[in-house]
């Protein structure tokens, strides 16, 4: 029952948006909605670890520790961004570019977005699994595209079109492994739940297991961003608002990855785990070197966070391809620690872009001295982006590498070392232009109110927590890489 | 019976894919996406028969109602008003098209018929035919600058893979097959949306007009 709660509040939000319109203290009744699914998550994450998985009605709905703590992931970034969107969507009012119905309709798609992601991470089956998601590219494809200007539509046409083709892929893939689950002696109705694909793993056939999973892999990685499908992401999260950015980044490609993790679990025990190996690490090795040789020459912030989101994923399809349950945990870690870091840089670029109007790096001087919160935020987010302490980014990296290191992939480690230091310079490079210098006399404007500042401090500070502290996440970080490790 | 009806519904999905490789008017393009959604349709329906199974049946109805009448209403809409139908120049000329598009159905041949043998059904040995045609919409997709003929490649991809899913398992069960299609049917829609949008931005465009976002 709890299942069908944490898909219904998202809902019940874009439904009270849909009702009464983008007025008043209706989007925070959606922020609410979503922190509800958020604590009904970590709810349901207490349980699990304590007490095992939890099922909803009918077996259609299923959680384990894996999905418990996706649902977490997705419940943090859901209330930071719909929090900082009841902001940009204001800011839009006020200048115009957008009218009340739009603002409805935005509302509205956030919501059924946050749904999707939710029965995606929640379903039993890999046929919801895929259909969840690839709803989800059909709402955000007009979210991309809400501010309707050329770049926007191309933004969106390009994004949909990519990942129409890549999610078709995946379907192809799974096909066939539903082909080796029925030859396998899976019954038709229930061989495409989680639980029936890794009973009978073992007796499917090698050879279409190999082509499903290859497919599988190129189909949802367009989605989580991996290299060579990545070309739409730094497009589609320039020219989505904000908030969208953030949820892009912070969500939608972590639950694609979530998708293999899952049938990585399934292939691994048909094929071994040499199969899925080679992939995720030319997958990862492939996005890495896409990342630090398009951030050198970056122009604009918000691509430079989307090529960033490029490299983490990179770094995360490396954690998997070693593997191991500590890696796996690791992995997780650093999805959660992305997650947050990367809504915050997004939804604060986005205050910086709605005051000083441009998305170009060299526009932007002396953001510490003139908006010392905003300023500081994005700073101290970069800092954690690239992987230094206190963050919990700097701990999963560490342990990722030694995992990698364990497993025999210390050569690929030691590549994503050398291209880690090449966006390090270029990262810091670029901020030091953005957030350093004097400023000049009549250059300072109105600080961001407190409202919008405490969610993105929040966001920062539970990383920071989370990277000195792990403990209250050990035994679900444990019990979620279990899940996919056996 | 069943054999050779099913083949000639196979192969009728593969010939109206070699149809919008050859053809370029917008209005036989459209028509050709909406005969093959009715022979998809076909191959459900000779499946189901054969099989006595009223699920796949029912998605027959269904994959033949939105792929053969309602796909082709919407990719008709986006184009109306004589927007996004200007010929460009292809990248590959028509003749080349149907070389490679020859060239494809031999490579699917060559590489897929190991699942074919592996499924061991009739209906299996013909999974090399729904590959052809999911290349061709792919080489569609790459080489065609029009809107529209980056629609109907998505298309033709979507329906090879959905042909794949017929032959090899007798579909996906019910429910999962009717939420795929109407997610295509969904993301379509926004397509053609998208596409008006852009043509009230851009007039009579192709996708040589979308170079604003790069690095």
């Amino acid at each position: 029952m709890v299942l069908v709660l944490i898909l219904l509040l998202p809902l019940i939000g874009g439904g009270a948006v849909a009702l009464k319109g983008w007025t008043g203290s209706v989007p925070w009744l959606a922020v609410a909605s979503n922190g509800g699914a958020l604590a009904l998550g970590i709810w349901t994450a207490i349980r699990v670890v304590n007490r095992g998985t939890v099922a909803g009605p009918g077996g259609f709905l299923r959680a384990d520790a894996l999905s418990a703590f996706m649902v977490v992931v997705i419940g943090l970034v859901a209330v930071l961004a719909s929090w900082l969107g009841i902001r940009v969507i204001a800011t839009e009012l006020a200048e115009g570019s957008c009218n009340h119905r739009r603002a409805t309709t935005y509302g509205v798609l956030v919501q059924a977005f946050l749904a999707a992601m939710l029965l995606a991470v929640l379903a039993a089956n890999v046929g919801v699994l895929w259909v969840a998601v690839e709803a989800t590219t059909v709402v955000t494809t007009f979210l991309v595209g809400h501010r309707r200007t050329k770049g926007a539509l191309e933004a969106s046409w390009k994004y949909i079109m990519i990942c129409s083709v890549g999610i078709a892929l995946a379907f192809l893939g799974t096909v066939l492994v539903y082909l080796c689950a029925l030859h396998a002696g899976g019954h038709s109705a229930g061989a495409l739940n989680w639980t029936s694909l890794m009973a009978h793993a073992r007796h499917f056939n090698p050879a279409v297991l190999r082509l499903g999973f290859a497919l599988i892999v190129l189909g949802y990685g367009t989605k989580v961003g991996l290299a060579p499908t990545h070309s739409w992401l730094p497009d589609a999260h320039s020219q989505a608002p904000a908030p969208i950015s953030a949820l892009m980044s912070g969500v939608l490609l972590t639950v694609a990855f979530y998708a293999i993790l899952r049938f990585k679990a399934v292939a691994d025990l048909a094929l071994g785990p040499g199969f899925s190996r080679v992939l995720l690490v030319i997958a990862a090795l492939l996005s890495l070197a896409v990342a630090a040789s398009l951030l050198l020459a970056q122009h604009d912030y918000k691509r430079m966070l989307a090529y960033s989101s490029i490299e983490h994923m990179g770094l995360i399809a490396l954690g998997a391809a070693a593997g191991t349950p500590l890696a796996i945990a690791a992995v997780l870690l650093h999805i959660l620690g992305h997650g947050l870091t990367k809504s915050v840089l997004f939804l604060t670029s986005g205050e910086i872009m709605a005051t000083e109007g441009t998305s170009r790096i060299d526009g932007v001087r002396a953001l510490l001295s003139r908006r010392p919160v905003i300023g500081g935020l994005f700073g101290a987010g970069l800092v954690a982006v690239l992987g230094l302490p206190p963050f919990s980014l700097f701990s999963s990296e560490l342990l990722m590498a030694r995992a990698e290191f364990n497993a025999g992939l210390g050569w690929a480690a030691m590549v994503a070392m050398g291209a880690m230091v090449v966006i390090f310079v270029a990262v810091v490079r670029h901020a030091r232009g953005m957030l350093l210098g004097p400023a000049g006399p009549s250059e300072t404007c109105a600080a961001s109110p407190a409202w919008v500042a405490a969610p993105l401090v929040g966001g920062l500070v539970l990383c920071g927590l989370i990277g000195l502290f792990a403990w209250p996440l050990t035994d679900l970080l444990h019990a979620a890489a279990h899940v996919v490790t056996r | 019976m069943f054999s050779p009806t099913l083949t000639f519904a196979t192969g009728a999905v593969l010939v109206c894919a070699i149809g919008a490789v050859w053809m370029t008017s917008v209005r036989s393009l459209i028509r050709m996406v909406s005969i093959q959604g009715l022979a998809l349709g076909l191959v459900a329906l000779i499946l189901g028969i054969h099989q006595g199974d009223g699920g796949l049946i029912a998605t027959a109805a269904v994959v033949a109602v939105i792929k053969g009448f309602v796909m082709p209403f919407l990719l008709g809409r986006a184009t109306a008003g004589g927007s996004l139908v200007r010929e460009t120049r292809p990248l590959v000329n028509v003749p080349a098209s149907l070389v490679i598009a020859a060239l494809l159905i031999v490579l699917a041949f060559a590489t897929t018929r190991g699942i074919g043998r592996f499924v061991g059904t009739a209906a299996g040995r013909l999974v090399p035919v729904g590959v052809a045609t999911l290349l061709i919409g792919f080489f569609v997709l790459v080489a065609r600058r029009r809107p529209i003929s980056q629609m109907v490649g998505l298309l033709l991809v979507d329906n090879g893979i959905a042909l794949v899913a017929f032959l090899c398992t007798a579909g996906v069960p019910f429910l999962i097959e009717i939420g795929a299609t109407l997610d295509v049917l969904l993301g379509v829609s926004v397509l053609m949306v998208l596409a008006q949008r852009l043509a009230g931005e851009l007039g009579d465009f192709d996708l040589d007009a979308l170079q604003e976002l790069h690095d």
